[in-house]
């Protein structure tokens, strides 16, 4: 279990790390946190000729607020996100997801957008970017493009990343009134990905739900939007009604994924069982 | 005995473990701490297959890779050694295979080494590895045991003929004719899933042959070095009395580290090749390839029982798989040994019947891990006693209670053919209940019950056989020593320093017998040093294993405590101009027997002993060193018991089982240092928990490992376990000096047997019931049928 013998650099700069990475392309890996890299490295599942280690670079970590705009730098920790005061604040909902992210040594040291571009699909953060309606900052040497969180994520271990792009934050929406948020797993263990997870917000206006967002994640290649759903939640009372519809319909928007964790059936009941938990909370607020 | 609490009261008391603080501040010395100069590393190149033949091997890229010394295959290996084979005579028709130490012609398991690559770094020896090129021909595998042993099934050892590598059944009483006169029969088919022991430190060795003496030296990572010393020596053709084997600080063993491993024996030759210094560590992969695995049984059983709750009969039926080989030298029957003998053991029964086979399969090797077989036997009795108890209407508390061995019926001729000197069921019951509080969890369960959260609360009793004798191993012409042994020694300071054979490698022993001789010589505790682990200076003895090293150990450094006593006060006898037995010693100080008046201290009589013999009369030999041995004569093993209990919560939504609370009361006699006794306990109750929700190795339908990485096999953590509460009950044992019996591995045995019950009880609203281990959520919501 050692990793094969690759080539290191240590950039101090983007301008630096986007020629780096224009100059290897596929050949390199971007190092960040390493907490899923490293093992994927010793295991050799990977041998990548290059290792672009992005922790000398200045002005990659940090949380911060400008007008509606709350931005996490890439190489923010993740245990800053969830000692943040401006995220309990403002992202609630990640707030609650980072206690359910890996064990206090993993979350030292994994970064916020390294767990993002690895994009395992049982992770919380890339359901909750979604559900948040975050947006991806990327940029290369080409310059910067902004992506919805949505379209990030294409698969297993796979993002709309291309080889000579680095993910610089994550931009969220925040300052909207009325959003109530949910968020459960079940995992085998504390800190285990998760077989099933939901990440979901909603917005309630006069006892009804004007919008919503509603994912899932380790149900499928990438976290899953269940879209029917959240119109079938927006649409007449009663909410109750609404609901069971939804729950009867929600194995339908699922995919059949099934893995040592789980089987596609067994996936699909437990997030029947967790759409259910999950609103409950709401539901006395709702006609 | 008595004199021995006098002389200073270290024994019963919860003295910390010195090696923690060492090992806390990180002065821990592991085997791959060890460098020694001109060292190499070894990597393995294992079989990918289950069961392949080897066409060819081309090893001629690797052996060019950079950092590269030589390239071996398993075939060159087989010719440096003599073959082994796990037998066990007291088994009479056990058929197993000859091993030679990496796989010849034909790869029986996936992950069974078939080339080696010793190179400068580990990385580069990786990196050859990969460069390696065989032409595998893929042959078809044994994975089920129930397929291996039907007519058609492929036969992995065509030595052998057959993949049955023992069928015995074990009979007591007409099991038939009380079947068919009971008033109901309660049954099941329990399927308990493969694990392994998961030690912080993997396995471990660094092999270093010096050719001008024809010397070997072994640094390994194992619990039983003189047995290690003895196969060294037998099968490299070596003197043993120039092997010698150290085991360093070990991190967790498990018995995982108990046994002769193909790649360690295969470094040791390499070392003798290269004649130069081999270090192997092997990573976690290897680990969950290669390490000993332990409990894949099938056990049909049936419980005959009268209408007033009577236990009549058990009729038991095991299926175990052992892998490709049988675990060398101790053999792979153990655990299948224990489901034969001591299914229902804790209670009286007129007629039991019980059939083992042990079947060869395409999978790694099973041997022995914490507390061998105990849980299978266990999980399977326990289950259908509650059972039985659900159909009848009868408390679970009360049926155990009407069925244990009468309190009047010690010594005790088991159904399986064992004595039991003297159980303490009864007492353990009592004390469980109280400990639980049981009326008041079953207010609670009902009241919980009425808001949808449904509790469970399982017990488990259970017969533990521990600290073997030289009945079991001896007599099946295994070379395992049932003997412990342990020097003694007075410094010139007057602190002592003791080297026992039994090991340490993690449970606290070295503290026990440290406690053990500052007693029996009559000093403070802080003044003996322990030392163990190193053939070299070690009397001879079994190491770590058996629940052992405490009871047998421990009788050992009494006896050698007590004669360096004797010895000491023969020496200050001719300073003094006393008796002996006018003298005795307390604190570090010879004093008077009569007013404990203080004579002279030890690092007086050191002085004389040492450097003033000028001082004794002539022909006063100082002996201020000793050693002395301990074997258990006339036992096969010493019987202890306890009993388990488990409060659970189901989720009957999503199969998901919280563990609450846990409850163990045990008898392990005399409590040497109750702390290490308790932590003991609860580090083997987390292993029975483990097994009860948790680990579980996993092949596919061809035998190819699923389970390979840390996040597939899981450990329990801090978070998942509950409290663990532990009463005691100490009957000493019977014949020794201390009365102690064994601890380390009661946890485990009784621990997932609670917990099968305890899930049971909880979901006994919904009709569901649960026979395989681990429970996992999947299982528990096929039981309930919301799942198929």
């Amino acid at each position: 279990m050692k990793a094969p013998a690759f080539h290191y650099e240590r950039p101090s700069s983007r301008a630096e790390a986007f020629a780096l990475l224009a100059q290897h392309g596929d050949e390199a890996r971007v190092l960040a946190g390493g907490q899923s890299l490293m093992p994927i490295l010793n295991m050799r599942l990977a041998s990548p000729a290059v290792l672009v280690d992005i922790n000398a670079i200045d002005n990659l970590a940090g949380i911060s607020v400008a007008g509606d705009v709350l931005t996490v730098g890439a190489m923010t920790r993740h245990y800053q996100v969830a000692e943040s005061a401006e995220i309990a604040r403002h992202l609630p909902l990640i707030a609650e997801a980072m206690r359910h992210v890996a064990h206090a040594a993993i979350r030292n040291r994994g970064t916020f957008g390294g767990n993002l571009a690895m994009a395992d699909p049982a992770s919380e953060m890339p359901a909750c970017c979604i559900a948040l309606d975050a947006v991806m900052v990327i940029e290369s040497a080409k310059g910067p493009r902004k992506l919805a969180a949505e379209q990030f994520f294409r698969g297993i271990f796979e993002t709309a990343l291309e080889p000579d792009e680095l993910l610089v934050a994550v931009e969220f929406p925040i300052g909207q009134p009325g959003w109530r948020h949910g968020f459960m797993e079940f995992a085998r263990r504390q800190g285990d990905y998760a077989i099933v997870g939901s990440a979901a917000r909603f917005l309630v206006k006069q006892r009804r739900v004007a919008d919503c967002r509603l994912v899932f994640f380790g149900v499928g290649d990438r976290p899953i939007r269940v879209q029917a759903a959240e119109r079938t939640l927006c649409g007449p009372p009663p909410f109750a009604e609404a609901a069971a519809t939804a729950s009867a319909a929600l194995a339908a928007e699922l995919p059949e994924f099934a893995d040592s964790l789980a089987t596609a059936e067994m996936r699909h009941h437990l997030a029947r069982v967790l759409f259910g938990r999950i609103i409950t909370p709401f539901t006395a607020d709702l006609d | 005995m008595s004199e021995a609490r006098d002389s200073g009261a270290a024994i019963g008391r919860s003295v910390p473990r010195p090696r923690a603080d060492r090992l806390l501040a990180g002065q821990g010395r592991f085997t791959d701490d060890i460098s020694l100069p001109r060292m190499v590393h070894a990597a393995f190149l294992r079989s990918p297959h289950p069961h392949a033949r080897i066409r060819s091997i081309d090893v001629a890229a690797a052996a060019q890779a950079p950092g590269v010394v030589r390239v071996v295959t398993g075939a060159e290996i087989a010719a440096q050694c003599k073959p082994y084979a796990g037998l066990h005579q007291l088994f009479s028709g056990m058929r197993v295979p000859d091993q030679v130490p990496m796989a010849v012609d034909v790869a029986r398991w996936q992950g069974e080494p078939v080339a080696v690559v010793v190179a400068v770094s580990r990385a580069q020896a990786e990196d050859a590895v990969e460069l390696i090129a065989v032409d595998w021909e893929p042959l078809a595998s044994v994975v089920d045991p129930r397929a291996g042993a039907a007519p058609d099934a492929p036969v992995i050892h065509a030595a052998l003929g057959t993949n049955v590598a023992y069928d015995g059944t074990v009979a007591h009483g007409d099991i038939d004719a009380t079947l068919t006169a009971a008033a109901i029969i309660v049954e099941g088919d329990f399927t308990f899933g493969r694990h392994t022991g998961v030690c912080l430190e993997t396995r471990s060795i660094l092999a270093d042959y010096r050719a001008s003496d024809e010397t070997l030296t072994v640094y390994e990572s194992h619990q039983c070095p003189a047995q290690q010393q003895d196969i060294f020596a037998r099968l490299l053709g070596l003197a043993d009395n120039k092997v010698r084997v150290v085991c360093p600080d070990v991190g967790g063993a498990f018995g995982i580290k108990q046994q002769l491993y193909g790649d360690e024996l295969a470094v040791c030759i390499l070392s003798r090749l290269l004649r130069r210094p081999v270090k192997f560590v092997a990573d976690r992969l290897e680990s969950f390839t290669s390490d000993i695995h332990a409990r894949e049984h099938r056990v049909k059983a049936r419980l005959a029982v009268s209408a007033d709750g009577r236990l009549l009969g058990l009729d038991v039926d095991d299926w175990f798989g052992i892998g490709a080989y049988s675990q060398y030298p101790r053999s792979s029957i153990g655990e299948g040994s224990h489901v034969l003998r001591i299914t229902g053991a804790a209670y009286d029964l007129a007629a039991y019947r019980a059939r083992m086979r042990m079947v060869l399969q395409n999978k790694n090797m099973v041997g022995h891990y914490r507390s061998v077989g105990h849980p299978i036997a266990i999980a399977v009795a326990e289950t259908l006693i509650d059972d039985a108890a659900r159909k009848l209407g009868i408390d679970p508390v009360e049926i155990r209670r009407r069925n244990y061995i009468a309190e009047a019926g010690y010594p005790h001729a088991s159904h399986g053919g064992f004595v039991f000197e003297q159980l303490s069921l009864h007492a353990c019951l009592d004390k469980i209940v109280a400990l639980m509080d049981l009326p008041r969890l079953r207010r609670e369960q009902d009241e919980s019950r009425r808001k949808g959260v449904y509790l469970g609360i399982g017990l488990a009793s259970f017969v533990e056989l521990t600290g073997t004798g030289p009945d079991y191993y001896g007599k099946g012409e295994v070379r395992v020593s049932a003997q412990d042994g342990c020097m003694v020694k007075l410094e010139p300071s007057g602190k002592i320093r003791c080297f026992s054979s039994v090991t340490d490698q993690g449970q606290g022993v070295d503290t026990a017998i440290g406690q053990i001789v500052a007693d029996m010589v009559g000093v403070p505790f802080d003044d003996v040093a322990v030392f163990s682990g190193d053939t070299e200076v070690s009397p001879y003895g079994g190491g770590a294993w058996a629940s052992r090293g405490a009871s047998m150990g421990g009788e050992a450094a009494v006896r050698a405590g007590r004669a360096l006593r004797e010895n000491i006060l023969a020496v200050a006898g001719c300073v003094l101009q006393a008796r002996p037995d006018e003298l005795a010693i307390e604190q570090g100080a010879v004093v008077n027997a009569g007013d404990r008046r203080i004579r002279m201290t030890l690092a007086e009589v050191a002085r004389i002993g040492y450097f003033r013999q000028d001082l004794l009369p002539a022909g006063m030999q100082p002996e201020l060193s000793v050693v002395r041995h301990y074997v258990p004569h006339g036992r096969t093993f010493v019987a202890t018991n306890g009993i388990q209990g488990s409060l659970v919560e189901v989720d009957p939504d999503t199969g998901f089982i919280r563990l609450l609370r846990h409850f163990v009361v045990h008898d392990g006699g005399t409590m040497i240092n109750p702390m290490l006794v308790e932590e003991q306990i609860r580090g083997g109750v987390v292993q029975g928990l483990g097994a009860a929700l948790y680990e579980e190795i996993n092949y596919g339908t061809d035998g190819e490992l699923t389970t390979g990485t840390m996040a597939d096999y899981l450990v329990p953590m801090a978070f998942e376990m509950p409290d663990i509460d532990i009463g005691h009950v100490s009957v000493p044992l019977s014949g020794s000096e201390l009365g102690a019996k064994g601890v380390g591995e009661a946890g485990t045995a009784g621990a997932s047997a609670a917990v099968i019950n305890a899930v049971n009880d909880a979901l006994a609203p919904f009709d569901a019931h649960l026979t395989q281990l681990p429970m996992s959520p999947e299982r528990v919501l096929r039981a309930l049928r919301k799942i198929a």
